[in-house]
């Protein structure tokens, strides 16, 4: 039995102060299922997450107590992804054939403060700071640059495309499309990467409603089909986020393992999508996750992004809605956001940054600390 | 040094005029964490050894923390006095690649591959006016 989204449902990423999270989410929520054409007393189950706007299962104050199974899912910056996975399992193993999927959030302004109890490490970690997931993305890029040629250039055109797509996306928080040298004179964060190079924490929701694909004509005249969802995390050696130290071997990442296994699960290779959404945390991520996930060798994205591969108008349009970077990071969100740009696309419906040709195969990719890393393969 | 002591025990040989990175060697296979754990990451074994693990090592990769951090950050700094400073992952002989802070702060002073050793620094001082330290490496001396 495969597994059908027949509803999408957004509230625009960014800032809203007379919202609470949980509100952000409502509105998603209830977005989903108008697009489906259903009420919440149709849901028989609803997996939801958010890390700052409150436990998601207290939704039903808003959307109403029905009774319902809802599971809060809590898994890093892989909520959202991880969220889908269980609405997944839950229509292919026969026990529900419709339910809900829903994440949002409202972060503090800057950037995320981890405890390192949390993370299982001591204090002195985070008081000598250490504890700062920019410092690992930049240690990552600036080592796979190293390994890989990659250029500077190539990180600057990555975050020019993003806010370009972002210009043509009326959701995304950051509209206005950047020129080069705006980014190149941005302030450093942490080198290689500057300002413009990192997304932000921000706020916002989304939700999916998913059912039984043999009931999906139902609801939608276009249901898109979740192929494969699949969910790994790191394995020994992986290098990592918040690790006071790493193995002598690198080992590959989740992403490329979850990667591997979703295309085997769905029968096609890399070849075959059309549209790709890579969690792009920073630019260096979206150079390395397009690798990682199969579609170029390591040390291609060079020329890849110098060619305009990724551009909307590519062979492999990557993040079309301006991914992280434009819309920003609502962790219990992100990776649902994802979801529903490469609908729209499979819809036809994504307005001015549609892409040509009436993709068929859509990928996404989330990525969460610390080593989590999901995908979803997703047709008409 | 005596009204000096580490802000975490157990990192570091202390006090040592040589300082030295302490980690554990896994019984059973052999393979090395930092700081020291009682079971391995690699092979999920149970029993391990702590052991010392030397002075020097290889730049592996770098970053520079540019802006002082908030909160865990814990240090006598002010925004106004922050200085920064370079992290990186450095790798030391038995191919170990320990997180760090660096000394060398500048893209200039900072490559993959540069010859590192280990310092001990002054992180801030405690209510009875202990000096707290910690590691770093610096490039080494030739």
């Amino acid at each position: 039995m495969d597994v059908a989204i027949v509803g999408v449902g957004l509230h625009p990423f960014g800032r809203s102060p007379s919202l609470s999270g949980l509100e952000q989410g409502a509105i998603a929520a209830r977005a989903a299922m108008a697009d489906a054409g259903v009420d919440f007393k149709r849901m028989q189950f609803a997996f939801g997450g958010s890390q700052d706007g409150g436990n998601a299962d207290s939704l039903v104050n808003l959307l109403g107590l029905t009774g319902l199974q809802f599971t809060n899912i809590w898994n890093g910056c892989a909520t959202g992804g991880s969220s889908l996975n269980a609405a997944y399992s839950a229509i292919k193993s026969g026990q529900y054939d419709m339910g809900l999927v829903v994440g949002f959030d409202k972060h503090p302004r800057g950037a995320f403060n981890p405890k390192p109890k949390e993370w299982g490490l001591d204090d002195w970690y985070g008081e000598t700071g250490l504890m700062l997931t920019t410092q690992f993305f930049a240690m990552k890029i600036q080592r796979y640059m190293h390994d890989h040629g990659i250029s500077k250039e190539t990180l600057v055109s990555v975050a020019e495309k993003a806010f370009r797509n972002g210009s043509r996306t009326p959701t995304a928080w950051r509209r206005t499309a950047l020129s080069r040298e705006e980014i190149e004179q941005a302030a450093m964060v942490s080198e290689p990467l500057n300002k413009y190079m990192f997304c932000s924490p921000a706020e916002g929701g989304c939700a999916l409603v998913v059912c039984r694909a043999d009931i999906a004509h139902q609801f939608t005249t276009q249901p898109i089909i979740l192929k494969t969802a699949v969910v790994r995390s790191r394995n020994y050696g992986s290098f990592e986020v918040f690790a006071p130290s790493q193995a002598p071997e690198v080992a590959q990442s989740p992403t490329v393992t979850a990667s591997k296994a979703a295309f085997e699960l769905a029968g096609i290779g890399p070849e075959d999508v059309d549209v790709a959404q890579l969690q792009d945390t920073e630019v260096g991520a979206e150079i390395m996750h397009m690798a990682e996930n199969g579609f170029c060798q390591h040390g291609e994205q060079e020329k890849w992004i110098a060619e305009g591969h990724t551009e909307i108008t590519g062979k492999l349009p990557v993040n079309t809605d301006g991914g992280c970077l434009a819309n920003g990071e609502p962790v219990g969100a992100s990776g649902l956001r994802q979801v529903y740009e490469v609908c729209l696309q499979l819809r036809g419906t994504a307005g001015e940054r549609q892409v040509p040709n009436q993709p068929k195969v859509c990928y996404t990719h989330f990525y969460g600390a610390p080593g989590i890393s999901g995908v979803n393969i997703l047709t008409r | 040094m005596s009204e000096a002591q580490p802000l975490h025990e157990g990192l570091f040989t202390w006090p040592s005029e040589q300082p030295e990175l302490l980690g554990s060697r896994c019984d059973s296979c052999g393979e090395h964490a930092f700081p020291a754990q009682n079971s391995c990451r690699n092979c999920t074994g149970a029993n391990t050894t702590v052991v010392p693990m030397g002075r020097e090592g290889v730049l592996w990769t770098w970053t520079i923390q540019s802006f002082m951090p908030k909160d865990p950050y814990r240090t006598d700094e002010t925004p106004e006095t922050f200085t920064p400073y370079g992290v990186g992952y450095v790798e030391l002989a038995n191919g170990l690649r320990v997180e760090s802070r660096l000394r060398e702060n500048t893209p200039e002073t900072l490559s993959i591959g540069m010859p590192m050793e280990l310092e001990l620094i002054p992180v801030r001082s405690n209510e009875e006016g202990v000096q707290l330290i910690t590691f770093q490496f610096k490039a080494k001396e030739s």
